[in-house]
């Protein structure tokens, strides 16, 4: 397959781990963090891990948009869908998401209409379909998805659909960063950037990192030789003693990312004055609400959300473990209250979650 | 007697007229087989010398019709598979339908003769069944329920407690196909690719098997839901003993490839229909891989891998690079991925 096989070489991607054992200094530690859900993903998936040296640790951050998302957007979303004249639709990635009450697919087993879609133009394709019923899109994402979003009520104000609303749960990613590096508790020497969030935003939003704390990154793909590739650019930063923002992805990455996805997002979303995020708690200015101006498609203005509020189990700690400074098998419901099949935090769900792969995929 | 109904209503499973005229007008002429054609409340089946393996199932696929294959060849050959890999031949089965009130005639004629065809093709009559009608909206089209008696080959042994240490894991083709098929045909996702279910009777390409080398195969399951991966996680549990595969050994087409990957779905899985595990004693296994090969349908076959003692069970991939991971259960069904 093209641009797939070629990323999974074995002799080029022996290459590459060559190199990083012989750039990682023996006498000391280097934790990098991958932003990105995606890449937690691969890594575990692709088993590089195991091919890294035992002072080079990957840590997983909070880029897996369902992992971030607090349980009461959930609760508030399948209220939502408890309307029978409702058709909820959302991602895959959010079926298995628990709220306090169960999650979606639990829903649309007690029968609420809960669809499963690839996009949101499916859901406003839904909508037409069914003039008589509410379509709710329950958008999650960080800037890979807000664009469709954007472009589908772009669409839905072009075609006066009047049935279909979004229920916006996007969020921002150089915030989230912004807040790990801000932790008191951080100690990181470098991270892999976000590849399809910066398909979007370009690399120059990533500047402050290596201005204000340098810290080097590396734009990355998904493929096992991308990432090991990334995490040689920022070994050599290291060795050099230099911070910069590298574009591993460039394939697929400009520079200055996509000017018009960028244009449709600001067209329709404004910047929410402050969000909850799971585990790293309000975050100013780090998500994305509907304008004014879409109103009549804004599920929080023409529908009532109740706006719930759920504090997590106390025992659980996803908090830490998106912030780095716990891995997820030491969080102390790991493998035991929390599991795949009974998650207490969305880490355990998504396939993306540090703690789902984890529990998947690591070798013990 | 004909079957003239445009429509199945609830009178068709009242027992009365319209569920003769069913019967007698269409499941029997496209059954037809002595045992089935007397029309009595049991199938009368002379037991022949061995041990018989009797399996039973139920099949709700959602759309009824799909790309490669329908519910009724499905209901056959999956209730035909049972008994393949259990290392028997099938004698006789039953089907019964639940039908919804509204199906129409046509979309159950059409099921009934991909069933008459599938088993005419493995060679198993179908010798009863029962027909229930629920009203309109309380049942998808139409389920299947069967059962398949079948005599077991002379030569299976067939159990977890055969496996061994050293023992190789061969699959018997491509997987995937079906589950992203069926995937794809719900129309959901708006992916266009042409793939096909694989469903298919794996009576040759197992009773070849078993002919050649009976003893040495251990083990032998389909990779229906929870796809390849399940299997084998079964099969370490039960064995407590580790699997190790070779990833880029597993058969797949490029277009299921393709739209795991768009979907954010692991192969392994995914559903298949037409595909076995086999755990074959080490000495034979190129043996068993060539007879699989040379049977047709079985030229993809391959050796995925192999078993060991560790101190954990469980199933391990390991990549063309040297990368391991955990092959897991599947939880749940398969979800595509976003974001
Ligand atoms: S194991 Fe469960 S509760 Fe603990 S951090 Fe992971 S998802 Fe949260």
């Amino acid at each position: 397959m093209l641009f797939v096989d070629e990323f999974r070489n074995p002799e080029l991607i022996q290459r590459a781990v060559d190199e990083i054992h012989a750039l990682a200094d023996p006498k000391r530690e280097y934790r990098v963090m991958e932003v990105c859900g995606g890449h937690t993903h691969a890594i575990f998936r692709f088993g590089l891990k195991g091919l890294l040296p035992p002072n080079v640790e990957l840590i997983h951050g909070p880029g897996c948009p369902v992992c971030v998302l607090p349980m009461g957007r959930i609760d508030d979303g399948l209220e939502l869908a408890g309307d029978p004249n409702v058709i909820f639709t959302a991602f895959g990635d959010m079926m298995r998401v628990p709220g306090s009450k169960g999650s979606p697919l639990e829903s649309k087993a007690r029968g609420a209409d809960v669809r499963i879609v690839y996009s949101p133009l499916d859901a406003l394709k839904i909508a037409q379909q069914n003039p008589d019923r509410q379509v709710v899109f329950f958008a999650i994402g960080f800037e890979t998805t807000a664009p469709s979003t954007a472009l589908t009520l772009l669409r839905a104000r072009g075609l006066s659909v009047k049935n279909f609303a979004v229920f916006s749960n996007h969020v921002t990613i150089i915030p989230a960063i912004r807040a790990i590096l801000e932790s008191p508790d951080m100690r990181l020497d470098a991270f892999i950037g976000p590849g399809h969030v910066s398909t979007v935003i370009g690399c120059r939003p990533y500047e402050f990192i290596v201005r204000n704390y340098r810290c080097p990154i590396a734009v990355s793909g998904f493929e096992p030789l991308d990432i090991l590739q990334s995490l040689v650019m920022v070994l050599r930063q290291l060795r050099d003693g230099v911070a910069k923002v590298e574009n591993q992805y460039n394939r697929v990455v400009p520079w200055e990312g996509n000017l018009a996805a960028l244009r449709a997002m600001a067209e329709v979303f404004e910047v929410r004055p402050y969000f909850e995020w799971r585990g790293l708690g309000f975050i100013t200015q780090s998500a994305l609400r509907i304008r004014e101006a879409f109103a009549p498609w804004d599920a929080e203005q023409t529908m009532s959300v109740p706006g719930i509020c759920v504090t997590d189990p106390k025992a659980a700690q996803c908090g830490e473990v998106l912030k780095g400074v716990l891995k997820p098998h030491e969080c102390k419901l790991f493998g035991k209250e929390c599991t795949p099949e009974h998650p207490i935090g969305a880490l355990m769900v998504s396939s993306e979650g540090a703690c789902a792969a984890h529990f998947k995929y690591a070798v013990t | 007697m004909e079957f003239y109904d445009k429509r199945i209503a609830m009178a068709h499973g009242a027992g009365g007229e319209a569920t003769r005229r069913l019967v007698e007008g269409l499941f029997q002429p496209a059954f037809s087989n002595p045992q089935l054609d007397s029309l009595s409340d049991a199938a009368i089946i002379e037991p022949p010398a061995g041990r018989l393996a009797m399996t039973s199932d139920s099949f709700v696929v959602q759309p009824i019709r799909f790309p490669g294959g329908s519910i009724g060849e499905l209901a056959v050959n999956g209730t035909v598979n049972d008994l393949a890999v259990s290392g028997a031949r099938p004698l006789a089965m039953t089907a019964t339908f639940v039908l919804e009130a509204g199906l129409s005639a046509e979309a159950l004629r059409w099921e009934v003769e991909a069933m008459a065809k599938a088993a005419r093709q493995a060679g198993v009559p179908i010798v009863g069944g029962d027909t229930k009608v629920v009203e309109h909206g309380k049942a998808d089209g139409m389920y299947i329920c069967t059962t398949g008696l079948g005599l077991v080959h002379r030569n299976a042994d067939l159990g977890p407690k055969r496996v061994e240490p050293g023992d190789r894991v061969l699959l018997s083709g491509p997987i995937g196909n079906h589950g992203m098929a069926i995937m794809l045909a719900r129309a959901e996702l708006d992916i266009e690719a042409d793939i096909q279910s694989d469903t298919r009777p794996l009576l040759e390409l197992a009773g070849r098997l078993f002919d050649a080398l009976g003893p040495s195969v251990h083990w032998m399951r389909d990779a229906t839901r929870g796809g390849v991966a399940t299997v084998l996680n079964e099969l370490a549990r039960d064995t407590e003993l580790r699997i190790t595969i070779a990833e880029e050994a597993v058969p797949i087409d490029d277009c299921v490839r393709g739209a795991c990957e768009l979907l954010g779905l692991d192969p392994l899985h995914v559903a298949n229909e037409g595909q076995f595990i086999a755990i074959v004693a080490a000495e034979q296994a190129e043996a068993a891989l060539d007879v699989l090969r040379r049977t047709a349908g079985g030229e993809r076959a391959c050796l995925l891998g192999e078993i060991d003692r560790a101190t954990i069970s469980r199933v391990i991939a390991r990549s063309s690079f040297g990368g391991t991971r955990v092959v897991d259960m599947l939880i749940g069904d398969p979800l595509p991925r976003i974001c």
